[in-house]
């Protein structure tokens, strides 16, 4: 896990410029036919290169909506971004034309989905599909393109490339296709990549072996890396800082280790005490009472109140601001204080 | 480490004083909302809706009662007026056998509407029937019941209607309805075949099964209700196909026969003089279209609400 | 929990299901079968959890439809109280049925969409009216919304308007309905959201205090099965790897699978991957149809040797450790069975 410790030492450098990615103040609401769906209100947060920040939340946090906001694959309508920024190497995505964001989309910026089977087109061969990339972004003939795929394939250690680039996706297992997929993000080098809950289709010991793959070739690229998940688990494997994510806002930032350690807003500490431990048994969980929130319905004052254990009076009126809870640390709780000094 | 993002502070507006408490609001107050409510709730807001409804609710109404808007008698013909243009009193004009056009067109709504539904009921029930059976029980049932609609679905629907209707003789509702019910049955069975197999595969059906419901039950309670959407969908759009198949019969001379009225036999006789006389074609035609439209876009305004995926 | 006084509640021995795979329209020819389950046995004591994973494909849901009559064994025995079930039919299978229940994983799928809470909840009362006279429904229902911690007024409902954990508490109070002393749990917390997991594995461990139920429970989750079981068993291609107390599995595991597994899942702690040791395998798990001969395992095991392709490894307490008192001394299916601790931290 070389990759992290490197990544960490990196970084400070890289702070000194831009962000590779930054997220200001983004709004992203969805008109449905029961009202306004509020998916997303007001997120902040940047990526350096060599960086990955783990976006973790339940559904419905909009830590998805907005990773769709980024790529501009949101379906709009029924989707509309009322407000904010996505800078991307310092320049504001959303007021670019189509063409722009077209050239940015898979070049710069690439995306990998959950579900690996259904983001490949089952009629064509993985090596034409791979390929294609290479065609139309820099317009390879067939022959020099089919070589690039059984490159690409032997980067994600997809054994025997060569013979196995016609075959098509039903062909490959789940775990061979996401490497299908990550190669297909790879092929033109991005400088960032969003990985969308890219192992909670695979079983564990899959699962381990992709996301080591994506680590290291993110090391070995400098590459961004927005790992979208709910799973706390591969976020501590992997992640170098979390933003936490609750009814549409980040509730909480810091870096990998110290979130574990203490967190710093009730709803983080809620769910690391309620998940089991594989290496102890433990006694009763706990358990965040209540129900995720209703996006067409979100509470007021802090969207977490009615589930908080410390809800105060004030948690009900009155949104709480991302407070500095420690050198790169943020908390959007009232009483972050307490929950951290507990 | 870096800053994670900048802490801008976040005005209360940013959340646009959404102050109502979250979902589950009092379960007294909250009515329970089914499927079919909920569906219809959908439908009402569809203006496709209420085109189509009240087209068709008028269309029952003449089909029933033809005298109430034509005060005429649709056999009582003057070929002294043939192919006459509208008069007074006689706005569409008249055909070859000097009969009001008006008149004809209005009655010939009977036969056509009465055609349509009957063949839709019956197709429906035969087909869901044995759509169901095959799907449900799998095997034998469904090789056999497969590959007799099969068979069926290849019968050419004009060679089949000249053959049938010359066997069989007559050219009444009756027969007609007949003959177009054995040519349906297999399109609605595909269907009842498949939403019955989806319906069969769902894992409250397995938890039936699991409670220890048997096969009436488990058809009646769990499959049959889950399975009818699809069924319904596809019959409301076949009823305007099948109002247009028995014009189409009857305009080569196999399905409905003179002294029946039907849009269909008038069509046929007004296309020998399209030349002469266009409007004898153009109102029989134009209510055979807009009926069947006015059918075709229930069927599609039903599919859309009792699709949840749409919600 | 597992007293070796007690006569088990639930005995399989030897259990096979395979799935034919056939070509062929009008004359269907088989060609060969999908060994989903292949020779499998356990037991399952009163009033304890018995936890079974393993990755997909490996036979585990197959396993409860079996246990559920769900589906029809090819071979083998399932003993519910000393009863064969498997070759049941008719009212005797009911009458089973009333003691065997089970929990789905699909809580949007699971509930009828056509019928109200009440009626689902209701449904088992109306297959088994000797449970409860008709007057006395409604009134039952409503205990059972509230044992499960819904508002008992919510009875005509669609299960539509319910959040997923809520409408797994439906499930678990429609699988409650009839008193039976088994449930089979399958997946019943995977398709959850992590905050409202937590809620129904509690919901679950209090129910099993309350009613003294026997818990099946088959999850691919290694950690939430170590919560709530008090045996596991790993299951691989369709056979049991190694079966024991959770200790004994998670602490001492001693077939190659359990430790590659285990030291798979990620931790929720940071501070422990530098210092954890990750067994990663290579290649995937073979199909089904076709699976390798003598140990299954051995294509993606790194001790593999001449012997495992040869001798299919039997399912007992590995002759190393036999006759010692140690924790590793439990029953795995290995040739080469030796501990390993890879879930703590070095």
């Amino acid at each position: 896990m070389t990759v992290i410790s490197e990544g960490a030492t990196a970084a400070p450098q890289a702070a000194q410029t831009a962000p590779l990615l930054e997220v200001r103040d983004l709004h992203v609401e969805f008109h449905t036919r029961d009202g306004v769906a509020k998916a997303v209100n007001g997120v902040n947060y940047s990526v350096q290169a060599g960086e990955t920040l783990a976006v973790l939340g339940e559904s419905g946090s909009g830590k998805s909506v907005t990773a769709q906001a980024i790529m501009g694959i949101l379906d709009m309508p029924p989707g509309r971004i009322p407000q904010g920024q996505i800078l991307f190497q310092g320049q504001d995505m959303l007021a670019m034309s189509g063409e722009q964001r077209r050239k940015i989309r898979g070049r710069k910026i690439a995306m990998i989905f959950q579900d690996a089977l259904s983001s490949l087109n089952p009629v064509l061969s993985v090596g034409y599909q791979l390929g294609e990339m290479f065609r139309v972004h820099q317009g390879l003939s067939r022959k020099a393109a089919k070589a690039k795929a059984i490159e690409l394939m032997d980067r994600v250690r997809i054994p025997a490339a060569a013979e196995r680039v016609n075959d098509y996706p039903h062909q490959f297992s789940g775990g061979m296709r996401q490497r299908i997929m990550i190669a297909m993000a790879l092929a033109l080098e991005p400088d960032l990549i969003i990985a969308d809950e890219p192992t909670t289709a695979l079983d564990v010991t899959v699962q381990a072996q992709v996301m080591d793959l994506l680590a290291e070739l993110q090391r070995e690229y400098n590459m961004g890396l927005i790992l979208i998940t709910h799973d706390l688990g591969v976020v501590a494997d992997v992640a170098d800082k979390i933003a936490v994510m609750y009814a549409g806002r980040i509730v909480e930032t810091a870096p990998v280790h110290q979130i574990y350690a203490a967190p710093a807003h009730p709803y983080t500490k809620g769910l690391l005490q309620s998940i089991p431990r594989l290496d102890r048994k433990g006694q009763e969980l706990y358990a965040i009472k209540g129900l995720p929130p209703n996006l067409l319905h979100i509470p007021s004052g802090c969207a977490f109140n009615p589930r908080c254990p410390m809800a105060q009076d004030i948690c009900r009126t009155e949104v709480p601001v991302l407070h500095t809870a420690g050198p790169g640390r943020g908390s959007a709780c009232h009483f972050w204080k307490e929950t951290l000094g507990e | 480490m870096p800053e994670l993002t900048d802490p801008k502070p976040l005005t209360e507006a940013t959340v646009a004083g959404v102050a109502v408490p979250a979902a589950p609001a009092d379960p007294q107050r909250e009515k329970a909302r089914s499927l079919a409510g909920d569906a219809w709730r959908d439908l009402r807001r569809k203006p496709m809706f209420y085109i189509s409804g009240l087209l068709i609710l008028f269309l029952i109404v003449i089909a029933i009662w033809p005298s109430a808007i034509a005060s005429g008698n649709p056999l009582a013909c003057d070929l002294a007026k043939s192919q006459m243009g509208p008069t007074g009193g006689h706005p569409f004009g008249f055909d070859t056998q000097g009969c009001d056009v008006y008149t004809r067109t209005v009655y010939g709504a009977r036969d056509s509407v009465a055609v349509g539904i009957l063949t839709t009921l019956g197709a429906t029930v035969l087909g869901s029937l044995l759509g169901g059976l095959a799907g449900f029980f799998g095997g034998i049932w469904d090789s056999l019941i497969s590959m007799v609609s099969n068979i069926f679905f290849g019968i050419p629907i004009l060679l089949g209607g000249v053959v049938f209707l010359s066997v069989v003789k007559g050219g009444s509702v009756a027969t007609v309805t007949l003959f177009m019910v054995l040519l349906g049955w297999p399109q609605i069975a595909r269907i009842a075949r498949g939403a019955v197999i989806t319906a069969k595969q769902q894992d409250y059906v397995q938890a039936a099964r699991a409670l220890g419901a048997g096969n009436t039950r488990m058809l009646l309670r769990h499959i049959l209700p889950n399975a009818l959407a699809p069924i319904i969908v596809v019959s409301t759009i076949a009823l305007g196909t099948y109002i247009s198949l028995e014009a189409t019969l009857s305009f080569l001379g196999v399905g409905l026969k003179p002294p029946a009225v039907s849009w269909g036999i008038d069509i046929s006789q007004a296309s020998n003089q399209i030349r002469n006389a266009p409007h004898m074609l153009l109102w029989p035609a134009g209510a055979l279209s807009i009926t069947v439209l006015a059918f075709i876009m229930l069927g599609d305004a039903v599919r859309d609400a009792l699709d949840p995926k749409l919600r | 929990m597992s007293d070796s006084t007690l006569e088990p509640i639930l005995s399989v021995r030897n259990l096979v299901k395979h799935f034919p795979l056939t070509q062929g329209i009008l004359f269907k020819k088989q060609i060969g079968a999908v060994k989903a389950v292949d020779g499998i046995s356990f037991d399952l004591y009163p009033g304890e959890t018995l936890g079974i994973v393993g990755e997909s494909g490996c036979g585990k849901s197959t396993v409860a439809k079996l246990l559920m009559n769900l589906e029809q064994a090819t071979s083998g025995e399932v003993f519910y109280k000393g009863q064969d079930i498997t070759r049941l039919s008719g009212r005797a299978l009911k009458a089973v049925r009333r003691n065997i229940q089970m929990v789905f994983q699909d809580p949007y799928t699971s509930l009828n969409p056509r019928m109200t809470v009440g009626d689902i909840i209701g449904e088992p009362f109306d297959i088994h009216p000797e449970v409860a006279p008709k007057g006395d429904r409604r009134k039952r229902v409503q205990e059972l919304l509230d044992v499960v911690g819904l508002n008992p007024e919510y009875l005509n409902r669609y299960p539509h308007q319910f959040s997923g954990g809520q409408r797994q508490r439906i499930g678990i109070a429609r699988g409650l309905a009839l008193n039976p002393e088994v449930i089979i749990c399958d997946e019943p917390v995977s398709a959850l959201d992590v905050s409202v997991q937590a809620q129904v594995v509690n919901l679950m461990e209090k129910l099993q205090d309350e009613f003294g139920l026997s818990y099946i429970f088959i999850a691919h989750d290694l950690s939430i099965v170590r919560h709530i079981s008090d045996r596991v068993g790993v299951m691989y291609l369709g056979k049991m790897a190694e079966i024991g107390t959770d200790a004994e599995i998670y602490d001492h595991p001693t077939h190659p699978y359990t430790q590659a597994l285990l030291s798979a899942v990620p931790v929720p702690d940071p501070e422990a991957r530098e210092h954890r040791e990750r067994i990663i395998l290579t290649g995937d798990v073979p199909s089904p149809a076709n699976p390798p001969s003598g140990c299954r395992f051995r294509t993606r095991c790194w001790k593999a040797q001449e012997r495992c392709s040869q001798e299919v490894p039997l399912l007992a307490v590995p002759s190393v450790f036999a006759g010692q008192d140690t924790p590793a001394a439990h029953e795995s299916a290995c040739h080469f069975a030796a501990e390993k601790d890879v879930v703590h931290a070095a």
